[in-house]
């Protein structure tokens, strides 16, 4: 339902979140991220994987869990892009993950959380109610 | 009781076999009761490529004989019984144990023996043929107390047994009553290029030679005296000297036997009782005895479309023959001595090159008769076709034998073959049977012969049906996509060709010169590893860091539930008790269960990602180092304990595995290596299971490769023998270099032979031989690896920047609450699923 609205700001779904200004969590410095790579960020009790693309300096944010191998590893994936898709692949079983919707691309009836990122001040803030999810 | 009839197959040789392949997929085979006596102690086996079985096949990669292929089919199979009698009137045969069987249809294949001229002293000690793996093993027990092997007979099978004793190790020599090699299949030239080819190998051939005794020698058992005067001392004497028809048992019941020996049949395959038939090299067709396999299958074929009540014919067959024998190829089609009325020669010949070919035409230049290969094989296909399918030659025939330096192709097209052309003479599979096969979806060669069946046989026509594929893909549209993946249209060879041209260093340069996008889990490791194979700087720098694969990422290999195994480095399996001890007071310490590999080395799981560095500084100060398990390279040198310790060892493998695994240790390639040494020929490392098998002998190491463990096994085939260290290592260093350079994406040693152009052979050529004058670039490539070495995780602890990213949190010291393990057997297990949840409501409350 929320699919395609402005990243920040989202709120008003009834999540662990009151709608407010605070929705943004200050999680860590920018250059806490990996090039080209990702890390495991914990935010208001979650794992949240970050991935920073250099030299155009985007960043996604998901959530670590690995739906297919129960775990939390998603951070440590290779990233790249599909069909134009930004991705992650699963370090386990190589499934790959939409960075910007969370769908996989081998099995689009699974889908993981995914949150809005900023750079603010060089450090990195997440916005922990879920985006592009269509609950 | 059934009211099936009975039909008993005497023989089952590949002949024989071949057969009841051909039966059971026929529909008569519901009308019939098969039985079938096999004298030797196993079911038929491949006898053409016999040799293979000194460079490593066992008898059950020769077996021809799919597993359950008797029971299946309902046959009855007397191994190791041998029929003995035949009651013609009372239509019986009875078999030496005592089997007593009516039958109402009878097949000979009883196939033949190999002649042993009645020389003086032909039956003496270490006097052998070379017929089946029984003589084999003879051959192998003889050649462990003998230094020097001698051939009576320089013809196909000669030649093939002379690559046998070389391969045992044996000096080898070849001893030929005719004037020349191959005398049924070469011309004088041919057969001189051959010789020449031959004893460039260190053979020493000897034709011309009548021998007239064989005694006590002075240096060797045996001593063979020629008629010229002239002496050879041998120790191993081994008759191939031509066949004869086993028809023995024919004659006792009276069948119409040849003159010279041989069962005589019909068209039909029918002997001179109509229900008794005889097939491949026991039957006399037209006063001939064909020593070959595919007139032998044509025959087995003819007999099931009788039997069925089909009109069918055996009409003779080509004897054309195409093969390599010990690296050297050799061809001969039709009319080979020119025979036929007004038939024309060609003939061209490159001294430098050793190659030789002859051509024989007819009068009027339009038809091809015969031709003779030496040295180059790759016309047969072609002239073949031309000469069974009665294909006008082109204006100037000589064109087809003479060296094209332009790019024209003066080759016959495959697309000029008519459907009904025989590409696959052993399994008689033409042109539109493999076409249609290729329509119904077998786009692959794999396919295509399980499909087909052809190329199975010996294996000729190979090339060809590549070719015919490749065609009939292009022309029915099909596309083969080699690309890496969307973004490099490039396999990984072309990669590593472009890095080289291009100095190129990163992942960023290869997007940008030949990429596009953002790259993948498929390309961004492939170049990872392609930089890391050539430039060798450490995977972990900021530029290489993204593209590495999971393991690679945190040099450590990470297991299902997120956490990492831990193996450092145990060089040969050697480790002293001091050693041993740092590395259980670290799997103590860090509470990890401990496991010991199947490469002699200890593998600690369960460390978390944090846990990493704090584990590898405690093993480092102990003296190890990384054992690369994480990474596409070398992991271990499995050894025996060698002669120093064991009473049975002939050289020191533990010494040599080691020096090996410090040697290459680090080396990142295609895919993961193994290594393993034996100290003797009981193998008890399990060499020839591996990469790179190294096994001693009293003569120098031996050298097997290209093998492997895994989903599909592999037995290594024997590369070279006798060599000394430097030579050994030089052949390594090449190896290697050559298969980083030209494997594709994650293809281990044995797949990149086999999909090779030439396969064993022209991987010997490169290395051995240097045909491609490489061999200085290929070893100075190994030693910039060599010298570049560092241990990974070494560089890794002493530099806070690679530190930083081994933690699960970067923002928290907390712990991943998803790793929970529980005890079994006294030792940590990561929880399952139901485990899981139980804790999680213990935390709860």
């Amino acid at each position: 339902m929320t699919q395609g609205q402005d990243l920040c700001g989202v709120d008003g779904r009834g999540g662990k979140f009151s709608a407010s200004t605070e929705v943004w969590r200050d999680v860590c410095d920018i250059d806490d991220l990996q090039p080209n790579s990702g890390v495991c960020a914990l935010v208001d009790g979650q794992q949240v994987a970050l991935f920073y693309l250099t030299p155009s300096a985007v960043c996604h944010a998901i959530n670590n869990y690995d739906p297919f191998g129960h775990a939390n590893v998603l951070s440590r994936g290779v990233i790249g892009d599909i069909n134009g898709q930004p991705v992650v692949a699963s370090p386990l079983y190589k499934q790959h993950f939409n960075l910007q919707t969370g769908v996989c691309l081998e099995d689009e009836t699974v889908k993981i959380p995914v949150y809005a990122i900023r750079i603010n001040n060089n450090r990195v803030e997440i916005n922990m109610q879920e985006s592009g999810n269509e609950l | 009781m059934s009211t099936k009839k009975t039909l008993v197959v005497i023989g089952n040789g590949m002949v024989g076999q071949s057969f009841l392949a051909s039966l059971v997929t026929s529909p008569i085979k519901d009308d019939y009761q098969i039985v079938t006596f096999c004298e030797e102690p196993r079911a038929a086996y491949d006898r053409v490529h016999l040799s293979e079985f000194f460079s490593g096949k066992t008898a059950e990669d020769l077996s021809m004989v799919e597993p359950g292929f008797f029971e299946e089919h309902g046959i009855t199979i007397h191994i190791g019984d041998k029929a003995s009698k035949i009651y013609r009137l009372a239509k019986t045969i009875l078999s030496e144990k005592g089997v007593s069987i009516s039958y109402d249809k009878l097949v000979f294949a009883t196939g033949s023996y190999p002649f042993v001229p009645p020389v003086p002293g032909h039956d003496r000690p270490q006097c052998l043929v070379y017929r089946t793996i029984e003589d084999l093993e003879a051959m192998a027990a003889a050649a462990k107390n003998g230094k020097v092997g001698t051939v009576v007979g320089g013809g196909l099978l000669g030649l093939e047994a002379a690559k046998a004793l070389k391969d045992l190790g044996l000096k080898t020599h070849v001893v030929q009553f005719a004037p020349r090699l191959m005398e049924m299949q070469m011309d004088d030239a041919g057969g001189a290029m051959l010789r020449r080819k031959i004893e460039e190998l260190g053979i020493t051939v000897h034709t011309g030679k009548n021998t007239i005794d064989i005694t006590d020698g002075k240096h060797c058992a045996n001593k063979m005296v020629f008629a010229d005067g002239d002496e050879l001392e041998t120790d191993l004497v081994l008759f191939s000297a031509g066949i004869r028809p086993r028809d023995e048992l024919a004659r006792d019941c009276a069948l119409h036997v040849g003159a010279r020996g041989g069962i005589v049949i019909d068209n039909q395959c029918k002997t001179s009782d109509p229900d008794i038939y005889a097939i491949g090299e026991c039957a006399l067709w037209n006063d001939k005895i064909f020593g070959l396999v595919a007139p032998g299958y044509a025959m087995a074929r003819t007999v099931v479309a009788d039997l069925a009540g089909e009109s069918a014919s055996f009409t003779g067959a080509d004897m054309s023959t195409k093969l390599k024998l010990m690296g050297v190829d050799v061809a001969s089609i039709g009319d080979v001595h020119a025979k036929s009325q007004g038939a024309l020669v060609y003939s061209y010949q490159n001294g430098d090159n050793g190659i030789y070919k002859r051509l024989v035409v007819s009068q009027d230049k339009k038809q091809l008769l015969g031709a003779v290969l030496v040295g180059d094989n790759s016309g047969y296909g072609t002239l073949l076709q031309y000469c069974l399918n009665g294909i006008e030659l082109p204006e100037n025939p000589d064109a087809l034998i003479l060296p094209h330096r332009s790019d024209e192709s003066v080759g016959l097209g495959v697309d000029a073959l008519p459907a009904s052309a025989q590409i696959c003479s052993c399994y008689d599979v033409t042109k539109g049977a493999i076409c249609s096969a290729i329509e119904a979806g077998c786009t692959t060669m794999g396919a295509l012969k399980t499909e087909t069946k052809a190329a199975t046989g010996c294996g000729g026509c190979s090339a060809l049906l590549k070719s015919v594929m490749d065609c009939e893909l292009a022309r029915q549209g099909f596309e083969v996509n080699t690309d890496l993946c969307e973004h490099f249209a490039y396999t990984r060879q072309d990669l590593y060709n472009l890095m080289l041209v291009g100095e190129i260093k990163t992942f960023a340069e290869f997007v940008e010169k030949h990429g596009k996008g953002q790259g993948c889990e498929i390309c961004k490791p492939t170049i990872g590893n392609i930089l890391a194979s050539y430039w060798n700087e450490h995977i972990l720098e900021p530029e290489h860091l993204g593209l590495q694969d999971t393991n690679d990422t945190f040099l450590a290999n990470m297991q299902k539930d997120g956490t990492y195994s831990v193996v450092p480095r145990i060089t040969g399996g050697e480790i002293s008790p001091d050693m041993l001890i740092a590395l259980g007071q670290v799997g103590k310490k860090y509470k990890l269960y401990t496991k010991i590999t199947g490469g002699q080395r200890v593998d600690l799981f369960g460390a978390r990602v944090d846990q990493l560095p704090h584990i590898w500084k405690e093993l480092i100060d102990a003296g190890f180092e990384s054992g690369h398990a994480y990474g596409k390279s070398l992991r271990t040198v499995k050894s025996c304990v060698g002669s120093t310790w064991c009473r049975f060892g002939v050289d020191d493998s533990v010494g040599l595995a080691i020096e090996l695994e410090n040697r290459y240790k680090g080396l990142r390639s295609p895919h993961k290596i193994k290594f393993a040494v034996s100290g003797c020929t009981r193998e008890c490392a399990e060499a020839q299971g591996k990469d790179f098998g190294i096994i001693a002998t009293e003569n120098g190491w031996n050298l097997y490769v290209c093998g492997n463990g895994g989903m599909k096994p592999r037995h290594a085939d024997l590369f070279a023998t006798g060599l000394d260290k430097d030579t050994l290592i030089k052949y390594i260093d090449r190896f290697l270099s050559f298969y980083v350079r030209t494997a594709g994406r994650l293809q281990r040693t044995s797949v990149w032979m086999e999909n090779m152009e030439g396969g064993l052979d022209y991987l010997k050529s490169v290395i051995i031989d240097d045909k491609l004058g490489l061999g200085e670039q290929l070893e100075q490539q190994m030693q910039h690896v060599i010298d570049t070495y560092q241990c990974e995780w070494k560089t890794t602890i002493e530099d806070e920047s690679k530190l930083k990213r081994f933690r699960h949190f970067i923002n928290s010291d907390q712990q991943d609450d998803n790793v929970v393990f529980v005890e079994e057997r006294g030792q940590i297990r990561p929880a399952d699923a139901n485990e899981r949840k139980h804790f999680k409501l213990l935390e709860v409350a």
